[in-house]
């Protein structure tokens, strides 16, 4: 199966109804794997345990920006390509990455009290981060606003476009100003500062979270295609109750005419 | 395994994440029957597709 073959929605549920179990059934083992080793993890020799936050923030961080690169890519397919699948796709991820964005605010808030001494702080990190929030929540309210689904995918695509501008204000902002939040220990040059008892369940945590993000996904897009379906059956259906009132009405008044006549 | 004074910054980390992720299953397979629901009763009152197929059926 080609990826051209994926713009047809009929093609696509048939994939995802093969493909979605097996999705589940690993994103429940790295799971537990990423749990079970996250809590068996040693203590930092600052933070003590509650190192044990950066096992469920960093991934939910990393996934609030991956969702929007996914839908920015979607938004290109949307407006470039025209692609059948693209505003589906854009769509389906909003409500997924709002949640990971919130998740991330939240479990930063309970990492940032005991570490920094304060739940919230306005820098530059912190706040970029709630604009994003902000932003799936302005998406899904535009998308819930408009209709007609073909109108509503091209509105959304072009702000998810704009969107993407905080994409690296996040990722550097901890670079361009004097944050409370730590630079990037991950992914930087020069390779990872953390310990191989912290980075691995930090990978094997972010690798389970990305499949539980492609899973919910792909079903999420299943049901915005059932969805799409409903809604053309039910016009299609009330088109054909038009239809058939209007042959009714037609057909009374010539009867009427014909009665007429023969009077 | 000790999750020393902090504890409770831990736990209800681990738990909101449980939560939402819990809320966002849920509302994705609430979903999923309610479409199903809806092609269903479509199909009952004969609207069918143009493809001919069935409304219900997941091709």
């Amino acid at each position: 199966m080609t990826l051209i073959d994926l713009a047809n929605p009929s093609r696509f549920l048939a994939l995802t109804a093969r493909v979605l179990p097996w999705l589940a059934g690993a994103t429940v083992i790295l799971l537990a794997i990423g749990l079970y080793q996250s809590a068996f993890a040693p203590d930092d020799y600052q933070q003590g345990a509650t190192v044990k936050i950066m096992f469920i923030h960093v991934p939910n961080a990393w996934l609030s920006m991956f969702v929007w690169g996914v839908m920015s890519v979607a938004s290109l397919g949307t407006l470039v390509w025209r692609h059948p699948l693209a505003d589906v796709a854009a769509k389906a991820a909003a409500p997924i990455g709002a949640a990971f964005t919130f998740l991330a605010l939240l479990t930063g808030s309970l990492w940032g009290r005991p570490m920094w001494g304060t739940y919230w702080e306005w820098d530059a990190r912190l706040t970029s981060v709630l604009i994003l929030f902000l932003m799936y929540l302005g998406l899904m309210a535009l998308w819930r606003a408009v209709e007609d689904p073909s109108r509503a995918a091209r509105a959304a695509a072009v702000l998810t476009l704009v969107g993407a501008i905080n994409l690296p204000i996040i990722k550097f902002s901890v670079d361009w100003w004097n944050t409370l939040h730590q630079p990037a220990s991950v992914m930087r040059m020069g390779g990872s500062t953390l310990d191989k008892s912290f980075l691995i369940p930090l990978l094997v945590m972010a690798i389970a979270f990305t499949l539980l993000f492609v899973t919910l996904h792909l079903a999420a897009m299943r049901n915005e295609i059932l969805r799409r379906r409903v809604r053309s059956l039910q016009m299609m259906q009330a088109s054909r109750i038009a239809f058939s009132s209007e042959m009714g009405a037609g057909s009374r008044e010539e009867n009427a005419s014909k009665e007429a006549g023969a009077a | 395994m000790s999750l020393g004074p902090y504890a409770s910054f831990i736990v209800t980390s681990y738990l909101a994440a449980a939560i939402v992720v819990a809320i966002l299953i849920g509302w994705i397979m609430i979903d999923y029957r309610s479409q199903t629901e809806r092609l269903r009763e479509l199909d009952k009152s004969g609207v069918t597709r143009r493809s001919g197929r069935s409304a219900t059926e997941l091709r």
